[in-house]
């Protein structure tokens, strides 16, 4: 079986006016199934942009990249469309769900796409599925504007999940939540993960990244520090700690 | 993406903006609306006139004495006193394919019967006349060959004029004075509306040609000659016969110009028509610029929707679609949104139409050819004016797309 991804001395520069800025610079790097990496580094590091060329958003200018075993490096705009309409599955830092439509609907939003159409009952099952995975099947016919921070990200995380992508790319998802409903985004990645859904999640928060097994940093375009995670933090036991320190302020109180 | 989905997705957009969604039908609704609206009435004037045409009669060819001048303003028409019977009897013996043939002497005066009195005209013709104008009788007959032969005093009333003198009586058998010539009642003719010029074509008495010229206008002269030919088709040659046998009668030749005027049904139809034509015409053009306008509204609201939702689009692509699918999703939404504002167009249009034969009086006519010419354009409206919104919404880079706020 095929490493969900196998990148080869990418580079991506971009020219703009006069000055080419080198945003990755020869990025070596090989995610096997079932991993859950966090890629980390400062703004300027490149990690966006890496973020960008693995979610087959964008095209590397130089290296080779092989996600799922198919080299993805030189294809079309439409064929990059349907790589990520059904390898991968994002999660975005700001939901990114499409407000006024329910949310069953933003999860059969993916299958909608898919080449070989679905027939419609099978698209509200599947979605529903997903929902109930992520915990929010009661929620079904809410909008996003109905839900918390929180349920609008297990949502984009169950429409991440629809399409059974080899991989889930997540852009600082906790980024816009507080730190206890982070915890549970990241027990719900961490679950998944335990299913055998491969993760990398880009993030600049070092707690969080503790919740992932491997942390990749990168630094000028260059990965700079590729560990696996010695102390990994459980998201359920973080959350009775919470709940065990909660009720202890209550009590004193 | 399939179509139907792609259509919920229009039709959910659309919803969401019902106002702004209206505002910018408007533009259409108003174009489709007028032009069906006008379209009804345009049809209905034509019809109108149609049937005026039809109440001349059948394979008419008429000639006048006197001449049409270049202006088209027909000079003394009636008293040039060009026309003789002797052209009359040779246009029945010698040109074939005529069906019949009735001289026309003309009078105007003061009808008067019992004590009631009415201002009309009295026409004299031979009995072949109300053949030619396929006039049928409402009650009594025509004067005969006897009569014109006899120039017996005799005459034949209008629906009009039998009204205006005698209401409910009934006149046959009745005398009628005209210029203190009294002439008896034989027969009443069925209505038949207004002349293609406007006039009451009812409001006249009809007598033997002979009666007229003898016993009141003592003149030998013609005003015009009704002809009928056997066939539609020969209008034209036997109308051409006819003017070579006037002008070799009348001595004619180049460059002398005709003293008689000759028109066939057709020509009088195209004539009349002719109006109708330049509305229709004109019509169109006031339609295709309001639809322009409205289909620039349907652009613009489209553009500004495609930049609103622009993260949409992002998420879109993000998650699959392709630069097809983008397309099709703003196209059929300003599709969507021409075509209802022609479904709805339509239904005001006939609405005004129905309206305004209500109000007004206007005969309207609704046809369907221009329901679906309407509603066809408006939909084209749609697909050429949503083309480059959509367009630009299909080539948007999904990075940048989801970037933005």
């Amino acid at each position: 079986m095929p490493n969900v991804i196998q990148l080869a001395d990418v580079h991506k520069t971009y020219h703009t006016g006069e000055v080419d800025v080198r945003a990755v610079r020869g990025v070596s790097l090989t995610i096997g199934r079932g991993e859950f990496v966090a890629l980390m580094g400062a703004s300027g590091s490149g990690k966006s942009t890496m973020m960008n060329i693995l979610g087959c958003l964008d095209r590397p200018t130089g290296g080779q990249y092989l996600l799922d075993g198919v080299d993805v490096s030189e294809l079309t705009r439409e064929q990059l469309a349907d790589i990520r309409n059904t390898k991968i599955g994002f999660v975005f830092q700001g939901f990114n769900l499409l407000s006024r439509t329910s949310a069953l609907e933003n999860v059969e939003l993916p299958m909608l796409y898919i080449r070989d159409h679905l027939h419609h009952h099978d698209i509200t099952e599947r979605a529903t599925r997903a929902l109930q995975v992520v915990g929010l099947a009661d929620r079904a016919d809410h909008h996003p504007s109905q839900l918390s921070g929180g349920q609008q990200q297990r949502v984009a995380i169950a429409r991440a999940l629809v399409n059974q992508p080899a991989l889930i790319l997540a852009d600082e998802p906790t980024g816009n939540l507080d730190s206890r409903t982070s915890i549970e985004i990241m027990g719900v990645f961490q679950k998944l993960n335990d299913a055998g859904i491969t993760i990398v999640m880009v993030t600049h928060e070092l707690d969080i990244a503790q919740y992932t097994k491997r942390n990749v940093v990168m630094r000028d375009g260059c990965v700079v520090s590729d560990v696996l995670v010695s102390k990994r933090l459980s998201a359920i036991e973080e959350l009775q700690r919470l709940e065990q320190d909660h009720q202890a302020v209550q009590l004193t109180a | 993406m399939r179509f139907f989905a792609t259509f919920r997705i229009a039709l959910r957009a659309l919803r969401r903006n019902k106002l702004r969604s209206v505002l910018t039908a408007l533009g259409i609704i108003i174009g489709v609306g007028a032009v069906i609206a006008m379209v009804g009435i345009g049809n209905g004037a034509k019809a109108q006139v149609d049937a005026q045409i039809a109440s001349l009669g059948k394979n008419v060819i008429i000639i006048w004495a006197g001449n049409v001048t270049s202006g088209g303003v027909r000079m003394g028409q009636g008293n040039a006193g060009t026309l003789l019977m002797r052209d009359v009897e040779g246009i029945a013996q010698e040109i074939p394919g005529v069906a019949a043939v009735s001289p026309e002497v003309w009078l105007g005066g003061r009808a008067i019967a019992g004590s009631q009195n009415w201002n009309t005209r009295m026409l004299g013709e031979s009995p072949e006349y109300f053949t030619i104008r396929q006039w049928p009788f409402m009650a009594g007959m025509s004067f005969t060959e006897q009569d014109v032969r006899g120039a017996t005093k005799v005459c034949v009333l209008g629906k009009t004029v039998a009204d205006q003198l005698f209401g409910d009586e009934d006149p046959i058998g009745q005398v009628v004075r005209i210029w203190s010539v009294p002439m008896v009642v034989v027969g009443v003719l069925a209505p038949k509306g207004m002349s293609v010029m406007g006039t009451d074509q009812d409001d006249v008495i009809y007598a033997p040609y002979t009666s007229v010229m003898k016993r009141f206008l003592r003149t030998n002269n013609l005003r015009a000659i009704n002809v009928q030919t056997t066939s539609q088709d020969l209008l034209t040659p036997v109308q051409r016969q006819i003017e070579a046998l006037l002008r070799e009668h009348h001595h004619i030749s180049p460059p002398r110009e005709d003293d008689f005027t000759v028109r066939n049904q057709e020509e009088i139809a195209q004539m009349a028509t002719a109006t109708t034509r330049v509305m229709t015409l004109l019509l169109a053009a006031i339609a295709s610029v309001s639809l322009m306008v409205g289909g620039i509204g349907i652009m613009n609201i489209m553009l500004v929707s495609v930049t609103e939702r622009t993260r949409e689009i992002g998420i879109r692509m993000a998650v699959g679609a392709h630069a097809r699918d983008i397309l099709l999703q703003f196209l059929i939404e300003a599709i969507t949104l021409s075509s209802l504002g022609g479904i709805l167009g339509i239904v005001i249009g006939i609405g005004a139409a129905k309206a305004l034969s209500l109000l007004a009086g206007w005969p309207t006519l609704i046809s369907m050819p221009a329901i679906v010419v309407a509603f066809l354009f408006s939909a084209a409206v749609g697909v050429f004016f949503g083309f480059y919104p959509a367009r630009k919404a299909s080539q948007l880079d999904p990075i940048e797309a989801l970037r933005y706020e």
